[in-house]
């Protein structure tokens, strides 16, 4: 198969499933207990989108990993702030990589 | 949760809906770029620049773009790549249900796009809001973030080269960075917070260690079973 097809595939069977729900749910209320659901989704996906990602996301170096996300939890639970968090464990990520790489 | 609601609001709330959205995407812009152009700097040594650029902006879904490469250099076949890139990009599926039920009421204009420019980030700092949200700040909040990804693709592809690579690895945590201050608000305010996300953390991680799925439908799987817990568990009241 063509790149081309390739690429074409992969862009509708992503955007079909971001798609359908928004269509259908969209200016509709739904059932409390479902709507309870669609609620806590978030904290559920951020719970499993950072663990274990993140663990992996300095290949060379774990502990800057690690290391940087602590300086994200600190940061955003005593100051808030996204850009803050951000900010502080890429800046502690490339610390520990110029220190210790 | 009143921490980031306050941080939002630093933004004026008489300015239009879209540039308060524009204003609210700023972390993702600069989540996605360094990402963006690593993406550019892979592809570079697998596909063209066309292919790379209208990969980003035809699928715009980083992850599966990331693992797209990989399986392309392997020479795996068309099939297998289409189907693990569903099913890495099923979770939107369940991010478009619950933004749905968050979005005020609006015309069929604006849909297709919002849906379209529906990613982690974008879904999690708009839900981290806890209001209802204006379809034009949806949309203000996803373009800035769908023009980070594809400029830093071109940039990524066009002069990767140049970008000194202790640098580039640093900037692999900032997606997590965003995600945690996303999250650690709430876990403050509640317990049931943080027993969902904590329980869909562990849930990912262990299906994902012992490989008894594919990434997509750990992260699926996790997220489901987490928020079924969580709904039994938590009490909208909770957070006040």
């Amino acid at each position: 198969m063509n790149l081309w097809t390739i690429i074409i595939l992969m862009a509708a069977v992503t955007f079909i499933p971001r798609l359908i729900p928004l269509l259908l749910f969209k200016n509709r209320a739904l059932p409390p207990l479902f709507r309870r659901l669609l609620n806590i989704i978030p904290y559920a996906a951020l719970g499993a989108l950072i663990f274990p990602g993140v663990l992996k996301s300095v290949p060379t170096m774990p502990w800057a990993a690690i290391a940087g996300m602590g300086a994200a939890v600190l940061v955003s639970w005593f100051k808030g702030g996204l850009i803050a968090s951000v900010a502080s464990s890429v800046v502690v990520v490339f610390l520990f990589l110029l220190i210790g790489g | 949760m009143q921490v980031s609601d306050n941080k939002m609001s630093a933004v004026p709330e008489n300015r239009s809906p879209f540039l308060r959205g524009v204003t609210a995407g700023l972390p993702v812009v600069i989540g996605y770029f360094p990402i963006a152009v690593t993406f550019g700097l892979l592809a570079s040594e697998h596909i063209s620049m066309a292919h790379a650029v209208c990969m980003s902006a035809w699928v715009y879904a980083g992850a599966s773009q990331f693992m797209a490469l990989g399986l392309i250099g392997a020479h795996s076949a068309a099939t297998e790549i289409v189907a693990a890139t569903f099913l890495m990009n099923f979770r939107h599926f369940i991010m478009s249900a619950s933004l749905s039920q968050r979005v005020k009421r609006h015309r069929q204009a604006g849909t297709g796009l919002m849906a379209f420019w529906l990613t982690d980030e974008t879904f999690s700092v708009a839900m981290a809001l806890k209001k209802k949200l204006h379809p034009r700040f949806m949309l203000g909040l996803e373009i800035v973030a769908y023009v980070s990804w594809v400029s830093g693709t071109c940039l990524g592809f066009s002069l990767g080269a140049f970008i000194p690579p202790l640098l580039q690895e640093s900037m692999y945590i900032a997606l997590y960075a965003l995600f945690v201050a996303l999250l650690v608000p709430h876990v403050k305010g509640s317990l049931s917070i943080l027993i969902t996300a904590g329980f869909a953390a562990g849930i990912n991680s262990l299906l994902q260690y012992f490989h008894i799925m594919k990434p997509g439908w750990s992260l699926v799987t996790a997220i489901l079973s987490a928020s079924v817990l969580g709904a039994l568990i938590h009490s909208d009241e909770e957070e006040g």
